[in-house]
């Protein structure tokens, strides 16, 4: 193993290896990503693959309008061949009460200001979107046709793929088992195969950035929280947009593959690092999706499985330097949203290590704003 | 055996994908099923996975007994989002 490196990330990651890549890109040396499993084995590998710019902040509408204009040609903007099944089907987001369709007309205000393709639709409407949709209770929705799909182990892989061409190493099957602070400056990355000197880490652990902020000295309000998720057997290209309503809690879209991936956020989900399946999400999940796309009744559902949703108490993530330990940077915290944005996550975090202006002001993202009780609330989160 | 030997019957994998994933640096059977969706059909790679297995045993020279299976989830066999929901109240 390397022993020195100009910057260790930890979290092999969409977002480790996006920011490996910006950062192999931008100069910064020897770059180094451990990774404790293989590549998008965590939370990325197990996200449901959803890609909007229909956000109710304007920090987040710009990270992930700048997100889907890398995302449409990330082969050619990386410069490696592969296809990341980038499908721009459209978002329906679904609105149930006056509140609702309150908060979402006040969204487009906002996304259409910064040239975000979205509109309102009425129930007749969204019913000409997707045909199958009930819409007994619908006030009406807001859709976006340039939101969309990639696949998360493609967008990794591509990533990981050019970062290597750039000379990042990538450590699989090794873990951080802790870090060196001294005199307020990281100094090295222990991992169970061997240690690595250095005066940069990016903690893109995911869920578990809190425990390597842990190492450093440092106090992340990040918690883990299982989110569940389930695929069905591939059948004809039937829906083309996600379908998502945050009243209903839930997600459903069909993949350019055929099956449908869908999943609901749980209100009483504590703060765990399981991410067994439940036969409850099953059955819930069933009830709530027939009811509101009732012909997916007839399709059969091939596997569930669970990820860790790395969950800051604003829903927004933590990106940047710590203000105590020089060196010690985290990228985490997004909350059920870091493979949207991670194109520009890794940009943004390469921009700041390399001391560089900033493509989109990001500084409402440090982690202090949580001792100066700024938080910086998104209102749109399943 | 000269015809592409279909390995994965769900995905249309053929042996000689597989082969080549393996070359490429897939080494378990986790990473391959990710890289081209080998066993991830309605069968849940019950047919393929034991093939696979004694593919990548072969090619890394270890008995097929040392690889290690991927994650089996639920459900054990297909179900209908329409009996799943159903199944909450008792018939």
């Amino acid at each position: 193993m390397i022993k020195q490196a100009d910057v260790v990330i930890i979290g092999g990651g969409v977002v480790g290896c996006s920011i490996a890549y910006n950062l192999a890109k931008a100069g910064a040396g020897q770059v180094v990503v451990i990774e404790r499993g293989y590549l998008a084995s965590g939370a990325t590998g197990r996200c449901g693959a959803g890609v909007r710019m229909q956000w109710g902040t304007e920090t987040n509408c710009l990270l992930s309008r700048e997100s889907v204009r890398l995302l449409e040609n990330l082969p050619e903007v990386l410069e490696v061949d592969g296809d990341i099944e980038f499908k721009q089907g459209g978002y329906l987001l679904l609105a149930y009460s006056e509140k609702m369709v309150a908060q979402f007309k006040q969204n487009l205000t906002l996304q259409n200001s910064l040239s975000i393709p979205a509109q309102w639709v009425t129930p007749d409407q969204a019913k000409e979107i997707v045909p199958h949709l009930n819409t007994d209770g619908l006030l009406g929705a807001t859709f976006c046709p340039k939101d969309g799909h990639a696949n998360p182990f493609k967008v990794t892989s591509l990533y990981a793929k050019a970062a290597a061409k750039l000379g990042v190493k990538f450590y699989t099957y090794t873990e951080a088992t802790g870090l060196s602070v001294k005199a307020g400056k990281v100094a090295a990355v222990h991992t169970s195969q061997g240690d690595i000197a250095t005066n940069t880490i990016i903690n893109a652990a995911g869920g578990y950035a809190k425990a390597v902020g842990c190492m450093a000295g440092v106090e992340l309000p990040i918690f883990p929280e299982r989110h569940e998720i389930l695929v069905t057997e591939p059948v004809e290209p039937m829906q083309t947009p996600m379908v998502m309503c945050f009243y209903h809690n839930l997600y459903c879209q069909q993949t350019p593959h055929g099956s449908f991936i869908m999943g609901i956020g749980h209100p009483d989900e504590p703060e765990t690092f399981n991410i067994k399946s439940s036969w409850q999400f099953l059955s819930e999940m069933a009830a709530r999706i027939t009811k509101i796309l009732p012909p997916l009744a007839n399709l059969n559902v091939i596997r569930q499985w669970a990820g860790l949703y790395d969950m800051c108490p604003d829903r927004t993530p933590i990106l940047g330097q710590d203000p105590t330990v020089k060196g010690f940077y985290t990228a985490a915290g997004f909350s059920g949203h870091g493979f949207m944005i991670s194109p520009v996550v890794g940009q943004l975090m390469a921009q700041m290590v390399m001391g560089q202006p900033l493509l989109i002001p990001i500084n409402m993202f440090s982690a202090d704003r949580f001792t100066r009780g700024q938080l910086f609330v998104e209102p749109s989160v399943v | 055996m000269t015809e592409p030997v279909i390995i994965c019957r769900c995905e249309d994998i053929t042996l000689a994908d597989i082969q080549e994933r393996i070359e490429q640096g897939n080494h378990s059977l986790e990473e391959l099923k990710r890289e081209c969706r080998c066993g991830m059909g309605p069968c849940q790679g019950r047919t393929c996975m034991p093939l696979i297995a004694q593919e990548l045993a072969k090619s890394l020279s270890k008995p097929t007994g040392e690889v290690i299976l991927p994650s089996f989830r639920p459900p054990t066999a297909p179900i209908s989002l329409g009996a799943l929901a159903r199944g909450s109240s008792h018939d």
